[in-house]
C-alpha cells in the first residue's frame, strides 16, 4: 500500500500553503508558504525561537495548525485525520534531538514503538523485533563490539549512538522525507562527521530531507537550498551555490541586528 | 600435595539471566520474611491455617496494587481506588439484593469501577489535571456517594452462602482459596499486558516521558484513559472479592487499602518515576505487605509494633531497589558521607 503511494510520480514531497501556528496569543508561525522537491535536501535555519521546531512538528502531525493547507507528495492533508501514525504512515520519519527516544526503554522498543509487530491481538512479538533491532545495530549502524544490543536502554547509549538508533529507525522504515532536527548538537567532532555523511546518503537514495542546524557551515555545505525563518516568517530562500557562507553569514548578523533595532 | 587441577575458563555467566530475573531482590526478602516467621512462630508458621488465611485476606489488596503498577508504570498515581471498593461494593450488594441477581451486580460493580476510571481518565489526560489532585477529589466524592446510597448501613449478604458466585469467585479449589487463583490470574495478564502488549509498551513510554510518547505517533490521552478505566474495573472486581469475602458489605470497607496497595507496589522495586515497572515485584510486594501484620503479631511482638516494622521494611525495600537499579548513587552517596570529615 505504501508502495504504490511513493512510487507515484509527485512533484513535492510536502508543500505548506499560507500555514499558520498560534499558542494562544503568540503566533509561532505566519503564512509560511514552503514546498520541498521528492529529491531535495532543505537546510531550515534561524535563531531560538524563530518557529523551526514549530514548523517540523506542524509537518509530522505532532502539532495541528491553527489556519493554512498542508499536500503530501501534491495531495491535500486532511487535518481531521492527520497525526505522527499517519505522518509515518505517509513515510516521514523525525529524528528530533534528545526526544525521539524512550530513556528507560531497551532498544527493541525504541525501534518499533507506534509500529509494532504484533500478533492480531496486539500482542509484541518480541523475539522476532530484538532479532531485526540487532541487525540493524549491526549491519546498518555499524555498533559492532561496543557492547550495545536490542537490550540495552538508551540511557546507556552516547549522543552521537542515539542519533544513530534515530536515524537507523527511519532508514529501517524506508522513509521519504527524512527531518532531522539538530542532529549534530553536543556531538564530538567524529560522530558530526558519521551524521553529515547520513544526510549525504539520503540525498543519494532519492529521499528529500529537511535539516535543520545552527552550525552554518554544515548546512551550508550539505544542502540544496536554504530557507531562513525569523519570527515565524520566512524570510529568505537561498541556494548555497549563490551565496558564500561568509556571505550567509553577514546576512544572518543583519538580520540579528534590524531584529534588535526593531525590538529597541 | 596434589597439584593444580586443569584449568577450565570459567564459564561467562550470561548478565542477561544473571540480572533479569524480574523481581530477584523482592522475592528474596519474601522467603527470608517467611524464614524468620517460621523461625520465631514455627507453630503457626509451620502448619496451613495461617497461610489459607493470608489466601483469603491477600487478593483483593494484590489485585489493586497490580492495576496500581500500570498506572505508575505511566507516570502516573490512582488514589480513587479505595471509593471504587466503597461505591461498587454497594453496586454489588445493591444489585444482589434487590434483584437476586448476583452475577448481574459484580456486572454492576466492574462497571461502576470503570465508569469512575473514565471520568478519571478524562479530567487526567482531557482536561491535563494532574492525576494525584484529580484522585483525591474524585475519591471524596464517590466515597461520598457510596455513603449515600447505602445510607451509611451495612448490608448483610448471608443469602450468598453456598451459591455458585461465592464458590466460583470465594470458595476453594483442591483447598486452596479460589481468591488466590483469581489474583494469580490477574497477575499473569497484567504482566503480559504490561511486557508484551502494545498497550503497555504505550504506558512505559508515557511514563519515560510524554513527549517521547508524542513523537513517536502514542495516542496519549486515549491510552491514559484506558488506563485509568481498567484501573477502576480492577477496582470494581476487588470490592467484590472482598465483599464475597466477608459476605456483607459496609461503606468504609476500601479505606484502610490506600496505603498497603501503594506500598506493595513500591516494596516491590516499581519506581515512582514511571517508565519502568514490575509486576512480579509488586505481586510479592503484595504478599509481604499482607503477611506482616498476622506474621508481626504471631511471632509475639506486641501489636503496636506492626506499623513500626512496616515502615522500616518499606523505606529499607525502597533503599534497597535504588541501590540495586543505580549504584552510582549509593556510590556517590558514600564518597559524600565519608570524604567530608
Amino acid at each position: 500500500m505504501a508502495e504504490t503511494t511513493s512510487s507515484r510520480a509527485y512533484e513535492h514531497i510536502v508543500r505548506a500553503d499560507k500555514l499558520s501556528v498560534a499558542f494562544g496569543k503568540v503566533r509561532a508561525l505566519s503564512d509560511i508558504d514552503l514546498a520541498i522537491g521528492r529529491n531535495e535536501i532543505v537546510g531550515l535555519i534561524g535563531d531560538n525561537g524563530a518557529g523551526k521546531s514549530t514548523l517540523i512538528k506542524t509537518l509530522t502531525g505532532v502539532i495541528p495548525p491553527t489556519s493554512g493547507r498542508l499536500f503530501i507528495r501534491d495531495q491535500p492533508v486532511d487535518w481531521a485525520n492527520f497525526s505522527v501514525r499517519r505522518a509515518h504512515d505517509l513515510r516521514f520519519e523525525t529524528v528530533y534531538q534528545e526526544k525521539s527516544l524512550g530513556e528507560k526503554q531497551p532498544l527493541w522498543r525504541n525501534f518499533f514503538v507506534g509500529r509494532q509487530i504484533t500478533n492480531r491481538f496486539g500482542f509484541i512479538k518480541v523475539r522476532e523485533q530484538r532479532r531485526i533491532a540487532n541487525e540493524i545495530l549491526q549491519r546498518q549502524l555499524g555498533f559492532r563490539g561496543v557492547g550495545i544490543d536490542a537490550d540495552s536502554t538508551v540511557a546507556k547509549l552516547s549522543g552521537g549512538e542515539r542519533q544513530g538508533i534515530a536515524i537507523g529507525r527511519a532508514m529501517h522504515f524506508d522513509a521519504d522525507l527524512i527531518i532531522l532536527d539538530e542532529p549534530t548538537t553536543a556531538l564530538a567532532i567524529k560522530e558530526v562527521q558519521k551524521v553529515l555523511d547520513f544526510v549525504r546518503r539520503i540525498k543519494a537514495s532519492g529521499r528529500a530531507a529537511i535539516y535543520i542546524e545552527h552550525n552554518l557551515a554544515h548546512v551550508h555545505a550539505l544542502a540544496d537550498r536554504l530557507v531562513v525563518l525569523d519570527r515565524g516568517r520566512i524570510v529568505a530562500n537561498i541556494r548555497p551555490a549563490d551565496m558564500s557562507l561568509a556571505d550567509l553569514t553577514l546576512f544572518l548578523i543583519d538580520l540579528q541586528k534590524t531584529k534588535i533595532g526593531a525590538a529597541a | 600435595m596434589s597439584d593444580t587441577p586443569l584449568k577450565h575458563p570459567a564459564p561467562a555467566l550470561n548478565p542477561r539471566t544473571a540480572v533479569k530475573l524480574e523481581g530477584l531482590p523482592i522475592i528474596i526478602v519474601f522467603f527470608v520474611l517467611i524464614g524468620l516467621f517460621v523461625g520465631f512462630a514455627p507453630t503457626v508458621f509451620l502448619h496451613w491455617p495461617i497461610y489459607n488465611s493470608f489466601l483469603v485476606t491477600i487478593p483483593p489488596m494484590m489485585i489493586l496494587s497490580l492495576g496500581l503498577t500500570l498506572v505508575i508504570a505511566a507516570g502516573e498515581i490512582d488514589l480513587s481506588f479505595p471509593a471504587v471498593i466503597a461505591l461498587s461494593g454497594f453496586l454489588f450488594a445493591y444489585v444482589t439484593r434487590t434483584y437476586d441477581a448476583p452475577w448481574l451486580g459484580l456486572l454492576a460493580a466492574i462497571a461502576g469501577g470503570a465508569l469512575i476510571g473514565v471520568v478519571n481518565g478524562f479530567l487526567i489526560a482531557v482536561i491535563g489535571i494532574p492525576s494525584i489532585i484529580i484522585t483525591i477529589g474524585t475519591s471524596f466524592f464517590w466515597s461520598g456517594i457510596a455513603t449515600v446510597l447505602s445510607g451509611g448501613m451495612s448490608y448483610t449478604l448471608e443469602r450468598l452462602a453456598g451459591t455458585a458466585i461465592n464458590g466460583i469467585l470465594s470458595g476453594t479449589v483442591l483447598g486452596i482459596p479460589s481468591e488466590a487463583f483469581w489474583a494469580l490470574g490477574v497477575a499473569v495478564v497484567v504482566w503480559f499486558i504490561l511486557n508484551r502488549h502494545r498497550f503497555g509498551e504505550h504506558l512505559l513510554f508515557i511514563g519515560d516521558s510524554r513527549e517521547v510518547a508524542r513523537v513517536v505517533g502514542i495516542n496519549t490521552l486515549r491510552e491514559r484513559i484506558k488506563l485509568f478505566t481498567l484501573m477502576g474495573a480492577l477496582g470494581g472486581f476487588a470490592a467484590v472479592l472482598l465483599t464475597l469475602e466477608n459476605l456483607s458489605y459496609f461503606p468504609t470497607q476500601g479505606q484502610g487499602m490506600l496505603l498497603s496497595a501503594l506500598a506493595a507496589v513500591f516494596i516491590g522495586g516499581t519506581s515512582v518515576f514511571g517508565g519502568t515497572a514490575t509486576v512480579v515485584g509488586s505481586f510479592f510486594g503484595a504478599l509481604i505487605i499482607g503477611m506482616l501484620d498476622a506474621g508481626i503479631v504471631a511471632t509475639g511482638v506486641a501489636g503496636f509494633w506492626v506499623e513500626v516494622i512496616v515502615g522500616l521494611v518499606f523505606v529499607s525495600a525502597v533503599v534497597l531497589h535504588i541501590g540495586i537499579d543505580d549504584p552510582a548513587r549509593i556510590r556517590q552517596l558514600q564518597r559524600r558521607l565519608f570524604s567530608k570529615t
